[in-house]
């Protein structure tokens, strides 16, 4: 890959990792369900504190343990159509919800996956959900993507959501990362 | 006591009447860390999760930091997680293996049977005056391990563990035993979940204990449907024709709601979309009436074991102890149970249940932390705490006598089949607090 070609793709990463972000932040659930891959997998562990030297114990794992999320687009449908139905009291009124994405990275590009292309991203994010009148919640963490090439476009094939909290200092996660 | 005549206007049991100030009043809350919490058992962690000597799991006894420690020769300890020296957290790890724990401040190390093994300097510093035998880690007064579950208290005083859940044991039993009937065999998925909630810790307990008025919190995931077969929030086809009961024990504060199938009806489908599940748990359901007779019949919901322990006994099975942190704050830690010997699908099918229902991404219990939120916030003020809580919801209608087609069941028993919900085990909880508060002893509380 040329350098031109890596500095395209990485502002096509950016473009696509705000336009949901932004999708998102504007509460157009459904349009952001449509972002994802039909065989999305959308995971985030929880963290324990454990020695420095064994750190493979400080994720619960995907497909094994009890985990915040670990779930594919079927359920990610439901949580929306929760939100929608305006009477999930957690989210009615509505959260102030801004998403605030950095750090973006272009680990690699390949064809990987069952179809087509397969691009792996890390980025950091910091969500902030403020609701009612000052409940204020600040949730920031590492996200591990990985982007698939769909009709010249993206769509988010994976996720791997890594918040640095142990115990959740959150009430609930009603909203997506 | 200053205590009690303050608490007799405000926890009216019978009257159905209770006061804010008891989830909102500084001083009620310290009063519950010496009163309740120092003195019930606990539940502190499960046993799968300390299979090895050495293997230790941090929990939690009320606000305070606890081990859980399987020793070099396989004896299973709580120990206060504070050094013994200056109160350093000996252990800030949530779980692991060791050989010892050593104090990070001054060094201090400590084996994993308590006794105090290492002080720095000890010949210089301390010549012959450290006698380390006084000075190992705190204990938990007794320990029981019941069913993989481990259960501690503080005070020497207290009844055995049994005696303590008493005829609450068949219920709880409906959490820890196999769902085909067997003794035990359940054990813990990995990862607990835990989260803070701004509520006062009452809230999820009475909740637990047997709130079957709260549909409308739950409203909007009935409608989307994540249960099992892709309906409601427990689309489970038994539910549907049993008999469901509020069960109480006020004399221990220990209550579960409770669910009877009909003597005469055949298994019901459930887990429909699942057919591996489905036949599982068809198979278990027909071993279980080969075992237990007529009683098979008797399944549990969500109950509260006085105070703080709420087992789940239905899918999601789960075992949940709402640990207070300051009267406005509660830190839930949950358990997830399965069968030990269900195929691996099974226990992939459940678990994605579990994670989609119940804590704070659970698209059910999302809408009770707000609830419990929200009721706690706006009972602070002033004025609010003038005006007590109504718990007057099917006074008067518990039997001590409960029977259905010769088949009879310990505790105080609402039938609240027709009438949807009771305040029954709310009230029993309330009054074995109260009790709690009162007493100047354990003398007084058998
Ligand atoms: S506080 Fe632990 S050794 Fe001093
Ligand atoms: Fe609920």
């Amino acid at each position: 890959m040329s350098d031109v070609e890596r500095l395209l793709l990485r502002q096509e990463v950016e473009e696509f990792l705000y336009r949901e972000a932004e999708l998102l932040d504007e509460r157009r659930y459904e349009e952001w369900l449509e972002l994802l891959t039909d065989d999305v997998r959308y995971f985030m562990p929880m963290r324990r504190n454990v020695p420095h030297d064994e750190t493979e114990r400080e994720f619960t794992r995907e497909g094994v343990d009890i985990s915040w999320f670990d779930e594919g687009k079927d359920t990610l449908t439901r949580r929306v159509r929760q939100i929608l139905t305006g009477i999930h009291w957690a989210e009615e009124p509505p959260s102030r919800i801004c998403h605030m994405i950095s750090n973006v990275q272009v680990l690699g590009a390949g064809p990987a996956g069952p179809s087509g292309t397969e691009i792996a991203v890390k980025s950091r994010f910091l969500v902030y959900r403020n609701r009612v009148e000052t409940e204020t919640d600040v949730l920031v963490g590492k996200r591990e993507d990985l982007l698939r090439r769909v009709n010249g476009g993206f769509k988010l094939a994976r996720r791997r959501i890594v918040l640095d909290q142990s115990v959740l200092l959150a009430k609930n996660l009603t909203f997506f990362f | 006591m200053a205590l009690m005549k303050h608490l007799n206007g405000l926890v009216d049991v019978d009257r159905g009447i209770i006061s804010r100030e008891i989830f909102v009043n500084e001083d009620i809350y310290r009063a519950e860390q010496e009163q309740v919490f120092a003195r019930a058992w606990l539940f502190i962690g499960h046993e799968s999760q300390i299979r090895n000597p050495g293997d230790y799991l941090v929990s939690s006894m009320g606000e305070e930091s606890v081990i859980l420690c399987r020793d070099r020769s396989g004896r299973v300890h709580v120990f206060l997680n504070s050094c013994r020296h200056r109160g350093m957290k000996v252990c800030r790890y949530d779980e692991g293996n060791t050989i010892e724990f050593q104090c990070p401040y001054h060094g201090w190390s400590y084996a994993t049977d308590g006794t105090l093994v290492g002080v720095p300097f000890a010949k210089d510093a301390y010549g012959a005056q450290l006698d380390r035998s006084q000075w190992g880690l705190i204990e938990v007064a007794r320990l029981e391990v019941y069913k993989s579950t481990v259960w501690a208290t503080w005070d020497r005083s207290a009844p055995s563990f049994l005696d303590y859940i008493g005829g609450y044991k068949v219920y709880l039993d409906l959490l820890l035993d196999a769902w085909d009937g067997r003794e035990g065999g359940t054990e813990a998925i990995g990862g607990i979940h835990k989260w803070l909630v701004p509520c006062n810790w009452k809230f999820p307990a009475e909740n637990f204990s047997g709130d079957r008025y709260h549909g409308v919190s739950h409203r909007s995931v009935d409608m989307v449907g994540i249960g099992p077969s892709g309906q409601s929030r427990r689309d489970m086809g038994e539910r549907n024709q049993a008999r469901w009961l509020d069960v109480s024990f006020p004399e221990l504060g220990h209550s579960m709601i409770a669910f009877l199938r009909p003597h005469d009806a055949p298994l019901a489908p459930a887990y429909q979309d699942a057919p591996v599940v489905a036949d599982y748990f068809r198979r278990c359901e027909e071993e279980r009436k080969r075992r237990r007779g007529d009683s098979w019949r008797l399944f549990g919901g969500p109950g509260t074991m006085f105070p703080n322990t709420s087992p789940l006994a239905r899918q999601p099975r789960t075992l949940a102890v709402w640990h207070p942190r300051g009267p406005h704050q509660t830190e839930v830690w949950r358990w997830y149970f399965v069968d030990a010997d269900a195929p691996p699908e099974v226990k992939d099918f459940l678990r994605h249940y579990y994670i989609r229902y119940s804590g704070p991404s659970g698209l059910t219990e999302q809408d009770d932390m707000e609830n419990w939120n929200y009721a706690h916030k706006a009972s602070r003020g002033t004025i609010a705490r003038q005006h007590p809580y109504n718990y007057e919801m099917g006074l008067g209608r518990s039997t001590r006598a409960f029977e259905d087609h010769g088949l009879t069941l310990p505790g105080a028993i609402t039938d609240v089949t027709v009438a949807n919900a009771s305040e029954h085990n709310q009230r029993g909880f309330y009054r074995r607090w109260r009790q709690f508060m009162e007493a100047a002893s354990w003398d007084e509380l058998r």
